[in-house]
């Protein structure tokens, strides 16, 4: 057989739950039409029960990622950054082949997702600092306020710029200590499911990060809802939803948050504010007598 | 089966001289292998990211303390060399440095920290060879302290403005700096870390007694494609020092060692407008009250003051210990004196290394006289000592009086005083009476007492139920002659950094 | 006050229970040193960093077998499956005559006779978990009766369990008195008293259990039942060994240590050698006061064993599975 003549292997799009990739129970998938109109592939479409399975992972890994130390989670994510800097060329491709992320450049794209991944690594061991205090009461007592991860946090992933929005919403939720589940679009599975693969090979614990790909606007009211997810990240929700899925998320006060974000290589699109979102603060008094 | 002995007896069955090896836990020798270490005969200045000779030709030896055998010949810099560079370290502020993007500077950072991961036992090896710290000490400790406090700097390096909102934060330019040979590594990464994070360029002179990990640092330096002039490094002695203290080029002197050697650079930068920072010596209180978890306080103390044989500036050389305990605490303390093992750095199971050179061991040995001929009471386990080299056998003092020199000069050994008090004030007031400030324990299972006795100590660091720990991330440094400034985390970067006012 | 005969509780007339206080037998108090966790851990953890000497690693491994008790306590037990252990506890390599025979066979008391038989002639101790292993709730005259059958049946080593229901309610006279009458009710034979330290919360607790447990007469005390995780751990090893020597120090009484569960490998077993011969001695290293309580340990032991004669790492199938 000649050159010309060699087929090509495909790959198989799954989700990444629990650290593995299994396809949707629903078994169902949607085509992911590429930015030149053609099929790229089929993105396995995520059921409301993979969105179950998914919480339950990270509820599950919760207490343990946050029980590491900021050092730890710190190199974790910078592991991260090296393994998507190494398959930079994967990504490129990806995100320059995906539909509607046309406003950046696809290495420009890729570059400064890795950067940005670096950027919160470099936060873990600095949060506490910035976002914590001693505070001076007026009387004998050690007082000292601490950020906490709230736990579980849904992410409903911007749908353009593809791997830089994911980039953006997933590292501040990781860098303060929580787990997260995210939902995104199929337009976006190549690139995402790359990001899956570079995170189960990054010493990223299992359930530590869940990606879901489907129909994301059937999936994220079941995200909204879910009572063992406590903050939302709903930057990819459209407007002309947000107010149902705000409703659905009061159900047990998740906290909320949806990035205004037009320019994602400016300075103000990636911030610690963004990880304090989605931390709670603790403030432990201590009397000082002998 | 049991043996019932007369109460206060112990039983025949528990036996504690372990010094002596014999039989099933024996230990030696377990030698980590100094082959992984590619020693070169010579080694040049590191100036404008080359190896270059000095300029008068000169150099010294430096020699593995626990064997006095020779490992390498070391450039000796004179002030021409220091000139050259500085003014290479200049050259490179106003040309690429000053102008990288912080983002790149971290990225830059955390590089050298994963190269210096990847080669973690390599220095571990030469850090041992060269200055004579348990080989378990470098590896387990050291190193991982080196790699953490250039990953946390990096994180730093492009969020600034963050650490000092509104205030616009800028470099200072050139900084000189100076270290011991108690941590060689460790106190090279203190220094350049926070100096490369906030965007200035450096000259550092390592001790002369331990050169060699600073050197091969430099060579991962040049690996990481660090920018030309960026790092500097200047072997020499006293000598050197002064002449990089005295440069007129420098923006700032960051000096650890000695007090009396760090009034002097005071002095002689005094007027010249150059920033200062010291880390200095210490005579640090372990404040051990009868309430505490008594074994793993005497784990403390053994820890506050044996480990790395004694040579830390923050060692724990007073213990105050609570009238009613006292007894008791010693007991505990001698039998675990008797377990610990002093002998070849090398060998991975060996607690207390050699003595660093054969002034130190001079110094401690004349002062540990002093205390018996003062009236202290001295014990020592019997361990053999190897035959040559610098050693020097864990030594307790009790029946110490706070006037004795054993009680308020600063030995630099494995040599502890031990006192009493009655009272948490009391505690305070024998801690506080000093003129050192650098760092202090408490060991009580009090909460309140902790943070009382805490807020009252006058000690830049305070450890409550634990000593000798260290982070990137926890400020550093001491209060009144122990010196000024803070190194680690938010506070340390103070130093390196011009702020609008 | 009352004194109840079940229970052995001491209640004053108001109702409330005289908290034990621990004292030697002739009546002097017994401190009980308060335990820092941090410390404790990071001390036994850095004694796992110890590089033993190669002809010290020969002697650990034939120390391991030496005070092995050989361990089997499933519903599934079956006399040809302890009798099958029992070979294996005279012979545990019947290629090699060097490696010597564990201490003891540890079984249930319904196999303790199977056990007798199988062993008879070796002087291999015959153990027996007695007393409601392993929760400890069944009612208190029971455990006793439990006891004495094994006993009877020829058991000349009884392991039975602390009481953590009384130890956590804080009822500590109670389990004091318990531990009392199970060393009358063993007669000759010598009684380990098993504390589940995973269970008791702190270091604390574990440390006040050993005293106790001591004071009242327990032969040994022993880390876990092996039935629950965590068990046997470096950091609760050290605690109990410091609890022993205190004791020691204090009233002459030595007592032994055993560790039971989750020691798997021979390097966990060398670790524990290291962290309890640093504590008491290297002469506590003897069957007769330390025992490790295992099963699939006395494979690996072996397996590393035939590295150090053959210089080849060994496979499972080199050694039998019984």
């Amino acid at each position: 057989m000649s050159d010309d003549a060699r087929l090509e292997v495909r790959k198989t799009h799954k989700l990444f739950i629990g650290g593995a990739f299994p396809r949707s129970e629903s078994g169902d998938t949607l085509a992911v039409v590429g930015r030149d109109g053609s099929v790229l592939a089929q993105a396995s479409k995520a059921s409301r029960k993979d969105v179950r399975d998914a919480v339950k992972a990270a509820a599950g890994a919760a207490p343990g990622w946050a029980e590491r130390t900021a050092y730890n989670r710190g190199q974790v994510l910078y592991r991260i950054a090296e393994i998507l800097a190494d398959r930079r060329s994967v990504f490129v491709d990806a995100v320059a082949r995906t539909a509607g992320d046309d406003s950046l450049d696809a290495e420009v794209e890729v570059d400064a997702s890795i950067d940005r991944w670096v950027w919160y690594a470099g936060w873990t061991d600095k949060l506490a600092m910035v976002l914590g205090s001693r505070n001076p009461v007026a009387g004998p007592y050690f007082n000292v306020s601490s950020p906490v991860p709230v736990g579980v946090v849904g992410i409903v992933a911007p749908q353009a710029p593809s791997l830089l929005g994911l980039t953006s919403t997933l590292a501040p939720v990781l860098a303060g200590g929580n787990t997260a589940v995210v939902v995104a679009a199929a337009a976006t599975t190549l690139p995402t499911i790359a990001l899956a693969e570079v995170l189960a090979t990054s010493d990223v614990p299992a359930g530590v990060v869940n990606l879901l790909t489907g129909a994301q606007r059937e999936l994220q009211p079941w995200l909204a809802g879910h009572r063992a997810v406590d903050g939302l990240d709903a930057t990819g929700v459209a407007d002309a939803d947000i107010r149902a899925i705000e409703v659905e998320a009061a159900d047990n006060l998740k906290r909320v948050h949806r990035s205004t974000i037009t320019d994602w290589l400016a300075d103000d699109a990636q911030s610690p504010w963004m990880c304090a979102t989605f931390l709670e603060t603790r403030t432990v008094w201590h009397p000082a007598g002998r | 089966m049991t043996t019932d002995t007369a109460p206060g007896d112990i039983a025949p069955r528990l036996r504690h001289g372990l010094s002596v090896p014999s039989g099933l836990l024996d230990y030696a020798p377990a030698p980590e292998s100094s082959a992984i270490v590619h020693l070169r005969d010579s080694y040049g200045l590191f100036i404008n990211g080359e190896f270059v000779a000095p300029a008068s030709g000169r150099g010294f030896a430096t020699i593995n303390p626990a064997t006095e055998a020779h490992l390498a010949e070391v450039a000796e810099a004179d002030a021409t060399d220091v000139d050259r560079a500085v003014t290479a370290a200049r050259a490179a502020f106003e040309g690429s440095w000053r102008d990288l993007p912080g983002r790149e500077r971290a990225k830059l950072i955390f590089r050298l920290a994963r190269a210096i991961q990847e080669r973690s036992r390599e220095l571990a090896v030469l850090e041992t060879l060269d200055g004579g710290k348990p080989i378990r000490e470098s590896r387990d400790i050291d190193l991982p302290l080196v790699a953490a406090h250039f990953f946390h700097h990096a994180g730093w390096a492009d969020k600034l403005n963050h650490a000092f909102p509104g205030r616009n934060p800028q470099p200072l330019g050139v900084v000189g700096q100076i270290i011991p040979w108690n941590f060689p590594l460790l106190m090279a990464a203190w220094k350049l870390a926070p100096a490369l994070a906030t965007g200035n360029t450096v000259v550092l002179k390592p001790a002369e007694t331990t050169p060699l990990s600073a050197l091969l640092l430099a060579e991962i330096i040049q690996e990481c494609d660090f920018p030309p002039g960026v790092v500097n490094m200047v072997t020499g002695a006293g000598a050197t020092g002064a002449a990089l203290v005295e440069h007129p080029g420098l923006d700032k002197i960051a000096f650890t060692g000695s007090t009396s050697v760090g009034k002097g650079i005071a002095r002689a930068v005094a007027g010249t407008g150059k920033r200062l920072t010291l880390e200095l010596g210490g005579k640090g209180a372990h404040i051990v009250f009868e309430d505490a978890a008594l074994d793993q306080a005497v784990e403390g103390i053994v820890d506050g003051i044996f480990f790395n044989q004694g040579h830390v500036c923050c060692a724990g050389s007073r213990l105050l210990v609570q009238e009613p305990v006292h007894d008791e605490l010693m007991a505990r303390l001698r039998r675990r004196l008797d377990t610990l093992r002093v002998g070849d750095p090398m060998d991975k199971n060996t607690d207390v290394g050699a003595i660093n050179s054969r002034e130190q061991l001079d110094r401690i040995t004349d002062l540990v006289q002093s205390g018996v001929d003062e009236g202290a009471a001295m014990y020592q386990p019997a361990c053999d000592l190897p035959g040559n080299g610098f050693w020097f056998r864990p030594t307790v003092f009790t029946d110490v009086a706070q006037s004795f020199r054993i009680a308020r000069e600063e030995i630099f050994g494995p040599v502890l005083s031990a006192l009493t008090f009655r009272t948490a004030e009391e505690a305070v007031e024998k801690a506080n009476n000093t003129p050192y400030g650098l760092s202090a324990g408490v060991w009580t299972e009090k909460g309140s007492r902790i943070l009382w006795v805490a807020d009252r100590l006058e000690a830049g660091v305070v450890w409550s139920n634990t000593f000798n720990q260290f982070d990137p991330t926890s400020p550093f440094g001491g209060f009144g002659e122990s010196g000024f400034g803070r190194e680690g985390g938010w506070h340390g970067l103070h130093a390196y950094v011009k702020v609008a006012q | 006050m009352a004194t109840s005969l079940t229970t052995g509780a001491t209640t004053a007339a108001g109702g409330s229970v005289a908290p034990w206080e621990p004292r030697a037998a002739d009546g002097r108090a017994v401190r009980v040193a308060p335990v820092d966790e941090v410390a404790l851990t990071a001390r036994a953890a850095r004694l796992r960093t110890r590089s033993i000497k190669t002809t010290s690693k020969a002697a650990l491994l034939d120390l391991s077998i030496r005070i092995m008790d050989l361990t089997t306590l499933e519903g599934a037990d079956t006399p040809g499956r302890v009798r099958a252990l029992c070979a294996k506890a005279r012979q545990p390599d019947p290629l090699d005559a060097s490696v010597p025979q564990v201490a003891a066979v540890c079984v249930y008391p319904a196999l303790v006779g199977v056990a007798v038989q199988a062993l008879q002639g070796t002087g291999i101790h015959v153990a027996s978990v007695a007393g409601s292993f392993p929760a400890g709730l069944s009612r208190f005259d029971v455990q006793l009766d439990d006891i004495r059958a094994a006993v009877d049946a020829g058991a000349d080593e009884i392991d039975t369990v602390l009481n953590r229901s009384a130890f956590l309610a804080g009822r500590h006279q109670q389990v004091f008195d318990e531990v009392v009458a199970a060393k009358q009710a063993c007669g000759a034979a010598h009684l380990k008293v098993i504390l589940e330290a995973g269970e008791l919360g702190s270091h604390d607790a574990v440390r006040r259990a050993s005293t106790l447990a001591i004071l009242a007469g327990a032969d040994f005390i022993k880390t876990s039942t092996g039935k629950i995780s965590p068990a046997a751990t470096p950091a609760v090893a050290l605690c109990m060994a410091e609890a022993i020597r205190d004791v020691a120090d204090q009233t002459g009484r030595l007592v032994g240590l055993k560790l039971a569960g989750g020691i798997r490998t021979a390097k966990d077993a060398w670790h524990y050698c290291v962290i309890v011969g640093e504590t008491l001695g290297e002469d506590f290293l003897h069957p007769d006061t330390f025992r490790l309580g295992a099963s699939s340990l006395l494979n690996d032991v072996l397996a590393q064993r035939a590295k150090l004669r053959d210089g080849r790492y060994a496979d499972s199938d080199d050694f039998r599975v019984d």
